[in-house]
């Protein structure tokens, strides 16, 4: 077969290339300063022929950088639908206005001023239009001219479907992907190399999470310094991957919530160049503000996550693919993914009670549980973040616990604080520190009951 | 007649800075820094600093207050029964407090303000307790003044330094004065908010422990 001819010549021309620089990163040798670049590229392509020599380990293919890119792929789907959703979510307002618009010029029933007006807080969001209008001025065109002349970029707004909005969504979610992954990974190599140690995978997940895990707005610069601080203050300090208290990526995003908090909650910040007068308000702000009557949208629409938020949080659907490829390779914990969910549902059917008594004014206290379920970004933190097996419970009983706590006061924080409207950021990183605690309770329980049975 | 008093070897008494005082004053700077090594007085270093004009009345303040109490209490040590000693030394530390506050409120009334309870509570500021306890009762009243100047001065350098991060990272000036370029707000800066809280100041304050362990190859022993 040619093709796993081609394979063959090409793993074997890797691998040889491989063996060739091994010398020299060696030690003493000019390019030994890249030598963890080298055996971070090196474990990523070929699997190590090294064992573990420790005692009794249970050997498995599946090692670390393994488990980490499942992970990563089990996020793509959120992350190209996240792309897909910043361009529509920027494009659906527009392209109503530039509908009306064209009708508008053809029936020509606007008077010149409302028409300039209205062209001009179109172009004040479209690059396509705003550079038309330009070169259309450096032209000295006006009136009618002016309009035909600048007729195809409106009309190239109305007819933004789902290539344009892809690319335009693309364009502003990639570069806070390399941006968080360039800042991460530096800083591993940088501390690997100081400390001799080989490069620790953790970050390829945390790399991925923190984007997803972020407004489209948010300036890059914020996310260079909230990633520098998560990967040192949050887990080099404590010993590097593996040893981290809380998990990294959302100690990334609480940075930013408490340090720059207009750059990542309110109604401006979930959608890139938002027209003047549209509402850029997310599900759980409308639903604050008027329980689910407020609600722009079905519990339909906010499953398939059509909706403001953060990049990747806003599709449950995509979501639960991610969950059913951790849950299939065994890899995130559904004892968790599920207590998080439980715990949310009954804290949701507890401020459903109080919510129903008479003279309770809140209106969010009635919105029905399971649309808490698809509302924010519960299912996202449950699915990829609670599930973090280093900051997670160990126990499987622990699991348990530690999920449904998540979700209890995710929902609880959720609703009764309008200050953090995001309660599962603040949940999980609560109970992160909870964690070894629920475990050491759940050790203690089972020695005892142990110790009882051992007595008989 | 003629008296010959053999004369006696004098006790040479101890220079006034003698290599020995030297280290009371240089040691709490460095290796035995109140906040950073023995972690006291954390709770005004995480109050006072969002900016470097309390932070740095508030340093003269604890100075004043640890030093003077200190004089007055090692001159006592011989008088002070152990039983009451706790007593005696609050009622010496809070005579020096309400000196300070009435100063202050005196000369620097809007910075008073700004302090608010804090001075007060320079009263419960454990370095001042712990010099009383573990140099003041012991040691003459010069070794105890140069110990709680000492003390006083490595407080207020991790107080000054913190305060510096956090007003310029939190608040873009520096004793009130914009430091933070206009330019770099147009082009989107934005000022850190998290400096502006306790918790900023609890970070400040690792992070200048971590820098001096680093320096000082202190390493945590089991």
């Amino acid at each position: 077969m040619l093709a796993d001819r081609l394979k063959e010549k090409v793993s074997k021309a890797l691998l040889d290339l491989a063996e060739n620089i091994k010398p020299k990163v060696a030690k003493g040798k000019p390019f030994h300063f890249l030598h963890s670049f080298y055996d971070g590229n090196y474990t990523l392509m070929f699997q190590p022929g090294t064992t573990t020599k420790g005692k009794v380990h249970l050997r498995d293919g599946i090692d670390s950088k393994r488990t980490m890119f499942t992970v990563v792929i089990a996020m793509i789907p959120c992350l190209l639908f996240g792309m897909w959703n910043a361009g529509h979510q920027h494009f659906a307002p527009i392209i109503e206005i530039a509908e009306r618009l064209i009708s508008a010029i053809s029936l020509d029933s606007l008077s010149q001023e409302v028409l300039w007006a209205k062209i001009n807080a179109l172009a004040a969001v479209d690059g396509g239009l705003a550079d038309a209008m330009y070169e259309a001025g450096r032209r000295n065109l006006e009136g009618p001219e002016l309009l035909s002349y600048i007729m195809p970029s409106i009309e190239n707004i109305a007819d933004a479907g789902f290539f344009s909005k892809f690319i335009y969504g693309a364009i502003r979610v990639l570069p806070i992907v390399v941006v968080s992954y360039v800042t991460g990974l530096g800083i591993e190599f940088a501390v690997a190399q100081m400390k001799g140690h080989p490069i620790a995978e953790g970050f390829l997940v945390s790399g991925m999470l923190i984007p997803l895990i972020m407004p489209v707005t948010i300036p890059l610069w914020m996310v260079v310094v909230a990633t520098a601080f998560a990967v040192i203050i949050g887990k080099e300090i404590f010993g590097g991957t593996g040893m981290n208290i809380l998990n990294v990526a959302l100690t990334a995003r609480v940075f930013i919530f408490f340090a720059y908090p207009t750059s990542i909650s309110g109604d401006k910040v979930w959608i890139q160049d938002l027209v003047d007068g549209a509402s850029g308000a997310t599900a759980l702000a409308q639903a604050f503000e008027g329980g689910v009557a407020g609600l722009s949208w079905s519990w339909f629409d906010m499953f398939i996550g059509s909706i403001p938020g953060s990049i990747g949080e806003t599709s449950t659907l995509m979501i639960l693919i991610g969950a059913a490829i951790l849950i299939a390779t065994g890899i995130g914990s559904w004892k968790i993914m599920l207590s998080v969910m439980l715990g949310a549902g009954v804290m949701g059917i507890l401020l459903n009670i109080v919510g129903g008594m008479e003279g309770v004014e809140n209106q969010f206290l009635a919105v029905p549980f399971y649309y808490h379920w698809v509302m924010g970004g519960l299912a996202f933190g449950a699915v990829y973040m609670a599930t973090d097996p280093v900051t997670a419970s160990q126990t499987e009983k622990g699991k348990w616990i530690y999920g449904f706590l998540i979700g209890f006061f995710a929902i609880l924080v959720r609703v009764l604080n309008p200050a953090y409207p995001e309660g599962i950021m603040l949940a999980i990183l609560f109970f992160n520190v909870f964690a070894p605690l629920i475990d050491h309770y759940i050790v203690e329980a089972n020695i005892k009951r142990r110790l009882a049975y051992a007595k008989g | 007649m003629s008296t010959e008093v053999a004369s006696k070897p004098i006790k040479t008494s101890e220079p006034l800075f003698s290599k020995k005082n030297m280290r009371l004053l240089s040691d709490p700077l460095n290796e035995n820094n109140p906040i950073t090594v023995q972690v006291l007085g954390i709770c005004s270093a995480l109050a006072v600093t969002a900016q470097v004009k309390p932070a740095f009345i508030m340093a003269l303040a604890v100075t004043f207050v640890t030093a003077a109490s200190n004089v007055f209490i090692s001159l006592l040590r011989n008088l002070i029964p152990g039983n009451i000693r706790i007593i005696v030394q609050l009622t010496i530390v809070a005579t020096m407090v309400i000196l300070v506050d009435l100063v202050l409120k005196a000369y620097v009334y809007d910075v008073s303000k700004q302090l608010s309870v804090f001075v007060g509570l320079i009263i419960t500021n454990c370095i001042i307790m712990g010099r009383l306890e573990a140099f003041a009762m012991g040691n003459k009243p010069w070794a105890s003044f140069l110990d709680g100047i000492g003390n006083g001065l490595g407080y207020a350098a991790i107080l000054i330094i913190v305060a510096i991060m956090r007003e310029i990272l939190g608040s873009g000036t520096l004793l009130g004065y914009q430091v933070v370029p206009q330019f770099m707000y147009d082009a989107g800066f934005a000022n850190n908010n998290l400096m502006v809280v306790p918790a900023g100041a609890l970070f400040a304050v690792g992070i200048i422990i971590w820098v001096q362990r680093a320096q000082n190859k202190y390493y945590e022993t089991e």
